[in-house]
């Protein structure tokens, strides 16, 4: 298959359209506004519709509208515009109704400034929206990652019927990488017979999100429940890189990552041996490897572009027998390779010390 | 014998959960019989609001989707996308499609959207107990003003036909009241002509329906109706505002 040179932005945006996706509704904020830009030109060209929307919010509605009839939809935003979204993202979970979202994050809070970052993994995983509900967030970290994922999410959506979150940043959105476009190829989906077009002689249909009774609103609950512990059985995905002996555990996800594995093959050659365990589903997390791996290391080190988010669900996950250390650049900076090995060597040498 | 007075199909049997002499269940049922009318249930599609009317669903047999509070127009437009030939309504109070989804309301309307905003006007946050509303009148007790409405803190009424009138994407917009047999009459030729705009493809349309809350007005249903005659439509007029077929612009 033919590699070509691609933006992440154009990428996922390419994705979309051939995981079936005909239905874009967004609102332009950097570093994610290639994504609409191309989509603009890339949907009437095979019938579908793009919708530049008067907001983040409008643009989540109108996919919540699109999604109730049935057919596929994204929408996309970065930061300040994910928190408008998130009351939306809410009534889709709540609907059941399943959905693309991507998130090209950066540097926060507030309005903060367009460097990437990962900040946002907070609202991601833990839900930034009201109520009991869960969305299932994937965390690319290169530009054939946001292809592979973005056609994964749209059948995991089907699938679950629940909004799916790609979780990337400006640095993956704006960096150029060859990336293959693999022939969409999935398990066939059940019919969406939940789907509304007017009822054409059948039984009317309802998309809902809502429950004024209580006791049927805590169904609703435990019905989604349910879904989630199926979502966390079958849908862990990570990846293991490098040494499988090893002294220290790295933890990462996305940009972080790719920084990680460089870190693992230069520490090699300064005869460090270090093991990296990337979430590639940060919602479900993959806990159980995560203890396992950090027991057999026997000490964590986690990084991330944010000031200690993820690491509280490392910790939840390896418990306090195995030390966990930390180490985060913010607001838009991303962590060199030396200043963590550095990090590396002074958690190594602090422990021998202890 | 001949019938002449039934309930419309599309109606289902079950007793309206709005108070007695709130007029959303004669919107309602008005909306249901040009449904009816036009043989249209089976490809309409009801986009409901947050508010005193979101049992909407309830009442009229169509396919529905429950929207949030004011965002009812961008969802009937994410439906109106995907179905385009599909009749697609919102149905929202003053509240929600005045004060919350002001923004998605102009911007449907901006756009020319194909489909049809059903907005009752009562003046007043009927279901959160009786606050003041976009469209509460000058000097209107409620219960965040409670020494009535007093413009220099809180603004004057927002005529939301008139506003949206401004836009070349809408083409029929129509404000109607149902306090008598002839306004009812009225009102149903707007929904209907409302429907039809859509249905030719013609632009947003939007039919405002002036209707009594006695219950937040504290006034019986009978004195509330008369305050819709004498004091609400003297700050919203009725009649149609806008209408592409007619090249009508009232104000
Ligand atoms: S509170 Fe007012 S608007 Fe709501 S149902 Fe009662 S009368 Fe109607």
């Amino acid at each position: 298959m033919k590699k070509i040179l691609m933006k992440g932005n154009d990428a996922i945006a390419e994705a979309a359209v051939r995981a079936g996706c005909l239905f874009y509704f967004g609102y332009p904020i950097t570093p994610q506004t290639e994504i609409s830009e191309y989509l603009s030109w890339r949907l009437p060209e095979v019938g579908g519709v793009f919708l530049q929307a008067e907001s983040e919010i409008a643009a989540v509605y109108m996919a919540y509208g699109a999604s109730a009839t049935g057919k596929r939809v994204m929408t996309s935003s970065s930061g300040p515009g994910m928190s408008l979204k998130q009351e939306g993202i809410s009534y889709l979970a709540c609907a059941e109704l399943p959905c693309v979202i991507v998130n090209i994050s950066r540097g926060g809070p507030g309005l903060g400034n367009i460097q990437p970052s990962q900040g946002d993994y907070f609202q991601a995983v833990k839900g930034g929206g009201h109520g009991d509900y869960r969305v299932i967030v994937l965390a690319p970290s290169s530009v054939q990652e946001m292809v592979d994922l973005n056609y994964l999410a749209f059948h995991l959506a089907d699938l679950y019927r629940n909004p799916v979150l790609i979780l990337s940043d400006g640095m993956l959105g704006q960096m150029m990488e060859p990336v293959v476009f693999w022939e969409y190829d999935f398990p066939e989906l059940p019919p969406k017979d939940w789907a509304i077009q007017g009822k054409n002689g059948r039984e009317r249909k309802i998309i809902l999100p809502l429950n004024l009774d209580p006791r049927e609103m805590e169904q609703v609950n435990l019905r989604l429940a349910k879904k989630y512990r199926r979502v966390e059985e079958y849908e862990i995905r990570f990846e293991c890189f490098g040494q499988e002996e090893a002294d220290l555990l790295l933890v990462g996800y996305g940009t972080s990552a790719r920084v990680l594995k460089s870190v693992v093959r230069k520490g090699e050659k300064q005869g460090l041996r270090l093991r990296l365990l990337r979430p590639i589903s940060l919602y479900p997390f993959p806990s159980r490897v995560i203890k396992e791996e950090a027991q057999r290391a026997g000490r964590v080190l986690v990084v991330e572009m944010n000031l200690g988010q993820m690491v509280e669900d490392v910790t939840l996950a390896v418990g306090d027998r195995v030390p966990i250390h930390f180490h985060g650049r913010s607001g838009g900076l991303i962590p060199t390779v030396d200043e963590i090995l550095e990090k590396i060597r002074f958690v190594l040498k602090s422990e021998e010390s202890s | 014998m001949k019938t002449i007075f039934e309930r419309p199909k599309t109606l289902l049997e079950k007793p309206f959960t709005y108070c007695p002499g709130c007029h959303h269940g004669l919107a309602n049922r008005l909306i249901a019989e040009v449904i009816d009318e036009l043989g249209q249930a089976d490809t309409t599609i009801g986009v409901g609001p947050v508010g005193c009317s979101v049992y909407i669903y309830e009442f009229i047999d169509i396919d529905f989707v429950m929207g949030p509070h004011g965002r009812a127009p961008a969802v009937a437009t994410g439906i109106k996308r995907c179905l385009p030939d599909v009749l697609v309504f919102s149905y929202q109070g003053d509240g929600d499609i005045a004060a919350i989804g002001t923004a998605e309301i102009v911007h449907t309307a901006v756009r020319g959207e194909c489909i049809t905003a059903f907005f009752v006007n009562n003046a007043i946050f009927g279901m959160t107990g009786g606050q003041m509303a976009p469209t509460t009148l000058t000097g209107q007790q409620t219960t965040t003003t409670p020494a009535g409405r007093d413009p220099l803190r809180t603004g004057h009424p927002l005529r939301l036909g008139e506003m949206l009138g401004q836009l070349e994407g809408s083409s029929y917009l129509a404000r109607v009241a149902l306090t008598k047999p002839n306004l009812i009459k009225q009102a149903k030729e707007a929904v209907r002509r409302a429907f039809l705009t859509q249905q030719e493809k013609r632009g947003f349309s939007m039919v405002e329906f002036l209707s009594p809350c006695p219950t937040n007005w504290k006034m019986t249903p009978t004195d509330a109706v008369d305050w819709v005659d004498k004091e609400m439509k003297n700050v919203f007029p009725l009649g149609v505002i806008k209408d592409w077929k007619e090249g009508v612009h009232v104000h």
